[in-house]
């Protein structure tokens, strides 16, 4: 070999390995099919509102292939025992009025859809309505039972489960009716700089998606994938706790779970990922 | 103890005389290791799944030790020959004594 075959190979080896950090620093191009029957939307054009990003991707495209299989059966997904739970909590009833969730809902396949357009505005109440809250409204007023926690085990569980069965429809939550200045202060907070770091949530999920965050791959921070069983702490974890662990790592003081605040950011980061599958329960590290 | 203890598996309905099927199996269940301690200090007892047996039509096709180490709702997969029809029988063995079964049918088709 002499030397200019030697440098031509040389810089192959190179061109070679900067191609391949480029292929790994952006989502992959693997395709999501639930059950083989549920297609699952990962990539989309992005919604009109959004000014720095072109197209949205789940974060099921930024893991692993052996974390992405975990969620491509529902035998396989760790989640599924959960929502198993919180099928049978479905039926119980529960608190002095003698109802269960059935008792109003019939079979929870009548949520089909719900999970897709929440946070949603409540005309009654005047204020945007996540899940969670509405499933604590149904047992306060309706079964007269206590609430239950909102980012507790049975809580994810009933999101997971009522999730479940929108799997596959896009997520569409509203923005330009009365929710507007709820999704304009959610807008903001996503793009305030918080805590000793002075990071907003634009900083990672916005700047610098498809990079690595020491060992970690950052996605976009798209919700349709919650309630999200996570394989660091073997449990659903809800969309407020996610928030809540971000905060906190830009060593910030943090919002309460079920806040206004973290109410108007849920919908503002809901409504980037309009167009994406629903996809909760996802499976992710 | 054993709260919440569900046994779920995942069996072909049918298949070829002879083939080698993937069977699926999971138990819901804590696998407390015995290792961890509570608010106050007090060592948490060991309470885990000891064992795990699949058998067909009678015939032992795997057998398995679990120990403290292994994480929690253990799942196994694993490959068997279906020489004919008939019942796959799994069973679970709990620290506490209980015992968890399940059982599916195969058919040859």
């Amino acid at each position: 070999m002499n030397s200019t075959q030697k440098l031509t190979s040389v810089l192959a080896m190179i061109a070679a390995a900067s191609l391949a950090t480029v292929i790994s620093a952006g989502p992959d191009e693997d395709s999501l099919v639930v059950n083989e029957e549920i297609e699952i939307v990962t990539e989309a054009k992005a919604p009109a509102h959004l000014e720095h990003v072109d197209t949205i991707y789940s974060g099921w495209r930024f893991r692993s292939d052996e974390t992405q299989a975990v969620q491509m059966d529902d035998f396989d997904n760790p989640a599924m025992i959960f929502v198993e739970a919180a099928a049978e909590a479905w039926d119980t009833v529960e608190g002095n009025a003698g109802k269960s969730c059935a008792s109003c809902h019939n079979d929870v396949a009548s949520m089909e859809g719900v999970r897709a357009v929440y946070p949603k505005w409540n005309e009654a109440a005047g204020e945007v309505r996540t899940v969670e809250m509405q499933i604590n409204d149904c047992r306060e007023n309706r079964m007269g039972a206590e609430t239950l926690k909102y980012t507790g085990g049975d809580m994810a569980a009933m999101v997971g489960l009522i999730s479940s069965v929108s799997r596959g429809l896009p997520v569409n939550v509203a923005i330009d009716g009365p929710e507007q200045s709820t999704w304009q202060k959610g807008k903001e907070i996503y793009y305030t700089r918080y805590g000793q770091l002075e990071l907003s949530c634009a900083n990672c999920h916005e700047d610098n998606y498809g990079n690595m965050i020491r060992a970690d791959h950052l996605s976009q921070g798209q919700i349709n994938g919650f309630p999200t069983y996570r394989l660091k702490n073997t449990k659903l974890n809800s969309v407020h706790a996610r928030f809540k662990g971000c905060i906190r790592d830009t060593r910030a003081e943090t919002f309460k779970p079920g806040s206004e605040e973290f109410i108007a950011l849920e919908l503002y980061v809901a409504s980037r990922g309009n167009g994406l599958s629903v996809e909760g329960p996802s499976v992710r590290n | 103890m054993a709260s919440g203890v569900k046994p779920r598996v995942k069996v072909p309905k049918t298949a070829a005389a002879g083939e080698t099927i993937t069977i699926k199996t999971l138990i819901s269940h804590k696998m407390e290791s015995g290792q961890r301690k509570d608010d106050d200090g007090n060592p948490i007892p060991r309470s885990i799944i000891n064992r795990f047996v699949a058998d067909f039509n009678g015939e032992n096709v795997i057998d398995v030790v679990l120990e403290p180490a292994i994480s929690t709702n253990p799942y196994f997969q694993f490959d068997a020959v279906v020489p004919e029809a008939g019942e796959f029988k799994f069973t679970w063995y709990d620290d506490d004594g209980s015992v968890y079964e399940t059982s599916k049918e195969i058919a040859i088709g």
